[in-house]
């Protein structure tokens, strides 16, 4: 006679619920507390180097979605490109980082910053100098391990839940 | 009024008012119904509370906590915010049948509460068939849900209802008995009586009828791990799918004044209702209802929904043979063991309760063992 079906994963069930009640909730007040992200997170936009870029539309031709515009012309005292326009439209943005990825000078990053929705679709389309890095617009560490080197390191709700028992 | 008229034994507290006041005893039918009523939507919207609270830390969450101080104010404005609301009534819906049916869902909550002792005496009406009432009183509202069902004019709606019946139905049977038992033991049917009987809350007494009862009563309210004829992450809403608004508030809060009766019931037969010491016995009686509403949250929390096949079984199979012979052994120990002190039959119980549930997890199967439980 084998006895296991009287209740005893009911018993087990309702402990492990009544512990999780005595246990810190693992929820973070989004506004007020944030969590620092991963450190080579694929963020919401694209940072751009203009003094590293060389115009050689690597990027445009491997992103996938083809949301990467570059014009260039031809300055021909300083023999190179000059990049006219460079324009990305987020919106179709898929962030799969292939356009940091295959840039050869590396000129291109991915954004750490993840809060950027916007109220109009023509807001999504970034051009020139509104790629450029600034203190809101810091590059990650995909890709760049130098980067993600000096950047704080994400913190996991697993940390959060030890360190306040 | 019925309750009313049957309300024969005013309470001494009281009889304290001048007996020529105008009016008699309506005075205490009009006190004791805006008492029950306050009781009831105060304490819906704690146990609203006390529900999203405890079931949130029991998954690690938080809960609400932005209406108010530790989201104490949400019940409140999901009340506005379904107070606002469109009421729709479909076109082909009876109207009339429409309308009633979260009325009469509703109003048996609040009458059963005229029978349910706040402290010694203090009860609209100190029926000498109390429990019989409440038993009687609480199937009303299954007509409210078939009326809903049916009113609507949906087929999901009406099949909701339908299951929803057969459920509820079932479930009627174990509750009866486990509160004959209880009756047994007490010798009354008056609730009142019921708790003066206490001295050894009935729980201890009584473990297996308390475990059969607080199983088919939440079976019977549909809450989880019973709620599969509404269950809210898998169907749209059962019985209640074409109702809106104000309407829809009626069932919501049906649902947990059933909630508050199924414990207030509990706390009254098993745990020795307002009896308690030095706490007023109201305070007495409220934490205790509490107490017993938060096992139901937090058996819901812990327990995944049963199929339909493994509800009826378990009604039919598990909880109705216990059920028969727990009443069986009760009448036994009463007749022949009346002068036994309790503290002996305390263990004899609970021996005779883990016994019979050992054997019948070997006894209990679905489709002829073919299922796995």
């Amino acid at each position: 006679m084998k006895f296991e079906r009287y209740g005893k994963g009911i018993a087990k069930g309702l402990t492990v619920t009544i512990r999780h009640l005595l246990r810190h909730p693992v929820t973070s007040q989004y506004p007020e507390q944030r969590l620092n992200v991963s450190r080579r997170i694929r963020g919401n936009e694209l940072i751009w180097d203009k003094t590293r870029c060389t115009g050689c539309a690597t990027c445009a031709r491997t992103c996938p979605q083809g949301c990467i515009e570059i014009i260039t012309s031809v300055s021909t005292e300083e023999n190179k490109y000059i990049v006219d326009k460079f324009e990305v439209d987020t919106g179709y943005c898929i962030s799969c980082g292939l356009c940091v990825e295959a840039c050869p000078y590396e000129a291109l990053f991915m954004g750490y910053a993840f809060e950027r929705a916007k109220y109009r679709r023509g807001e999504l389309v970034q051009t020139n100098e509104m790629l450029l890095a600034s203190p809101e617009r810091q590059p990650s560490g995909y890709m760049h391990p130098e980067i993600a080197a000096q950047l704080p390191k994400q913190t996991l709700l697993l940390e959060k839940i030890t360190e306040e028992e | 009024m019925a309750i009313v008229n049957l309300g024969l034994n005013i309470p001494n507290r009281l009889q304290t008012l001048p007996p020529d006041w105008p009016g008699g005893f309506w005075w205490h039918w009009l006190i004791f119904t805006v008492i029950i009523i306050a009781f009831v939507l105060l304490l819906v919207m704690g146990y609203i509370y006390i529900e999203r609270r405890g079931m949130g830390r029991m998954q690690a969450r938080i809960g609400p906590n932005r209406a108010g101080p530790f989201g104490l104010l949400q019940p409140i404005a999901d009340a506005i915010k379904i107070l606002l609301k469109e009421d729709i009534i479909p076109t082909k819906a009876d109207k009339i049948v429409h309308w009633l049916a979260p009325v009469i869902a509703f109003t048996p909550a609040l009458m059963i509460f005229a029978v349910v002792p706040f402290q010694d005496g203090a009860l609209l009406a100190d029926l000498n068939i109390g429990i019989l009432y409440v038993v009687a009183v609480s199937s009303v509202s299954t007509v409210g849900i078939f009326m809903a069902g049916w009113g609507s004019n949906n087929k999901y709606s009406l099949l909701g209802a339908m299951r929803q019946i057969a459920a509820v139905v079932s479930y009627e049977i174990p509750v009866v008995l486990a509160i004959a038992s209880v009756v047994l033991i007490a010798g009354s049917l008056s609730l009142n009586q019921i708790v003066l009987a206490q001295d050894i809350p009935f729980i201890l007494l009584q473990p297996l009828g308390f475990l059969l009862f607080f199983i088919a009563g939440c079976a019977e309210i549909n809450r989880s791990p019973f709620d599969l004829m509404e269950a809210d992450s898998e169907l749209v809403a059962g019985f209640h799918t074409e109702y809106s608004g104000m309407k829809f508030a009626m069932f919501y809060l049906a649902e947990y004044a059933e909630a508050l009766v199924i414990s207030a019931i509990i706390t009254t037969l098993f745990l020795s209702g307002w009896r308690g010491p030095l706490l007023p016995p109201w305070l007495w009686f409220v934490l205790k209802v509490i107490a017993v509403f938060f096992v139901m949250v937090w058996t819901r929390t812990t327990l995944p929904r049963v199929r339909i096949d493994q509800l009826m079984a378990l009604a039919w199979k598990f909880l109705l043979p216990l059920a028969l012979i727990n009443l069986f052994i009760t009448g036994i120990e009463i007749l022949t063991l009346p002068a036994t002190s309790p503290w002996v039959m305390i263990p004899v119980n609970f021996a005779i309760m883990a016994v019979l549930i050992l054997l019948w997890s070997k006894f209990f199967k679905l489709g002829w063992g073919r299922v796995e439980v």
